[in-house]
């Protein structure tokens, strides 16, 4: 096991690993709910607007986090609408969105001369770029998430299983719909960094998936897809570190043979 | 006999297009009241104004004494559940409860009994467990009934409950409505005009060309049909 205290002596490391624990136990919350709803293309659509936002923020000079954040929040609240209209081609509009931020991003960092920006980093995401204060901001981002969800569990169970009945009996869905566009935008702009524009939305897709395989209850959902998502993030890290492979790319690739896994195993106990 | 719903020339309009026009009306407790009109003459849009999701444009809709809208019990027509989606039967009968907690985190010892009377009452007790999507039309919707009696005890409104059942849950379900509105409970529900088997209440509310009509079922059957 010296590679485990090799690995964790490096302080890199250890803002990295405590991040994507933070990262992933929020991800995995708000996921629940986002791909219960169907509305699990926010994520993809999100990331892909925070990399337009990194982009220009650092062609600027901006503080790019800072920069991110409000114009990620307003895109948030356009997608949940776009997606939860009736009237629009909700899907349609948001691949526009990615496509059209993505492009901007590149643009903006190809026409820009004397600004030394890694691109990969921000697609693929780089644990070098993680610094105190991204954890600091995803320790206040995750208290917030869970106490919201130890508070308000019940509330959202009763929003996303039958969002008609939720309003009828008093629940103010378009709320909880603010706040969940809200957390949705923080884990994206924080996990960025970590996983990249393009792998981000995983942490947020996959726990849930795999813990519906073996769990029946939404309650038992939420606790597993938040486990699975802490140790398959831990496993990507450690695996990444051993083989020196991208971190987000073999968080996601742990993810995806977990999830086979169970699946098979689900379908051969159903045999 | 007291009134539960009172609704005084009430007009609801969706952008330019007017819905419902001057609506008045009385539903007095214990009433049944079957809501009937051609698809999209506007019975789920009186449904929902009456549950507070729209306000009218004109008019008013007041309740009777010791009733407001958090206490209605509420039946959507559809509840699309994905095969999938992670519920148990205790889960979704509870959350009929969440009118009442307030801002309290998690469930009391009353919403559990409420919850467990309710299921008890349908018959669907051993099933608490069960997953819901795993469930038959007729058993799913008494789930959803169940959830529905642990938000009320005093008006119940259904939205089509009928749709998705054969003849024989249907009947089954329309019994159970009937037992429970003999028990004391206002029973509104919009249902089909096509069988006169469907109107099994005491009074009618007809909606035709936005023009809403109230009246017995003896009446409307004898009148309009």
């Amino acid at each position: 096991m010296n590679w485990l205290s090799e690995m964790l002596s490096y302080t890199f490391m250890q803002r990295a690993l405590v991040v994507g624990l933070l990262i992933s136990i929020c991800a995995a919350l708000v996921g629940v709910s986002l791909v219960l709803r169907k509305n699990s293309m926010i994520g993809d659509g999100l990331s892909h607007t925070t990399f337009g936002a990194f982009a220009i923020a650092t062609v600027l000079n901006f503080a790019p986090l800072w920069f991110a954040i409000p114009i990620v929040v307003i895109a948030s609240f356009f997608i949940l609408k776009l997606s939860n209209s009736k009237k629009a081609n909700g899907d349609a509009l948001i691949a526009l969105l990615s496509a059209s931020s993505l492009a901007i991003g590149v643009m903006a960092i190809s026409l820009t001369k004397g600004v030394n920006i890694d691109l990969n980093s921000y697609l693929f995401g780089s644990i070098l770029s993680i610094g105190w204060s991204d954890v600091w901001l995803s320790l206040i981002l995750t208290i917030v998430v869970v106490l919201l969800y130890i508070f308000a569990h019940n509330r959202i169970f009763a929003i996303t299983f039958d969002e008609d009945f939720a309003k009828a009996i008093g629940i103010k869905t378009n709320v909880y719909d603010a706040i969940f566009a809200i957390i949705c935008s923080l884990v994206i702009v924080f996990g960025m960094r970590l996983l990249g524009a393009l792998l981000i939305s995983s942490l947020i897709i996959f726990p849930t998936l795999i813990a519906m395989q073996f769990s029946k209850s939404f309650g038992r959902v939420v606790i597993c897809s938040v486990l699975i998502s802490v140790i398959n993030f831990v496993l990507g890290l450690a695996i990444s570190y051993l083989i020196a492979s991208p971190t987000g790319a073999t968080v996601v690739i742990v993810n995806l043979v977990v999830l086979i896994v169970t699946h098979i195993i689900r379908r051969m106990i159903q045999i | 006999m007291n009134h539960a719903i009172l609704a005084k020339n009430v007009s609801i309009n969706y952008g330019s297009n007017k819905v419902i026009n001057s609506a008045s009306f009385v539903i007095d407790e214990q009433d049944f009241v079957c809501i009937v009109g051609a698809n999209g003459s506007g019975k789920s849009t009186l449904i929902k104004a009456i549950l507070g999701l729209i306000k009218p444009k004109a008019g008013t809709i007041s309740f009777g004494e010791g009733i407001d809208q958090r206490s209605i019990g509420f039946l959507p027509q559809d509840v699309k559940v994905d095969l999938n989606f992670p519920s148990t039967v205790l889960e979704i009968v509870l959350s009929g409860t969440l009118g009442r907690l307030g801002m309290k985190a998690f469930y009391r010892k009353s919403d559990k009994l409420k919850a467990t009377e309710a299921m008890k009452r349908l018959g669907i007790a051993k099933l608490q467990d069960a997953s819901f999507p795993n469930l038959s039309g007729g058993q799913k919707q008494k789930v959803l009934l169940a959830r529905a009696l642990t938000a009320t005890s005093k008006i119940l409104i259904l939205d089509e409950p009928s749709n998705n059942l054969d003849y024989k849950s249907r009947k089954e379900f329309y019994d159970e409505l009937k037992n429970l509105n003999k028990s004391g409970l206002t029973i509104i529900m919009i249902t089909h005009d096509l069988d006169a088997e469907d109107l099994i209440g005491n009074k009618v509310i007809s909606i035709k060309e936005s023009k809403v009509e109230c009246c017995s079922t003896s009446d409307y059957l004898r009148n309009y049909r």
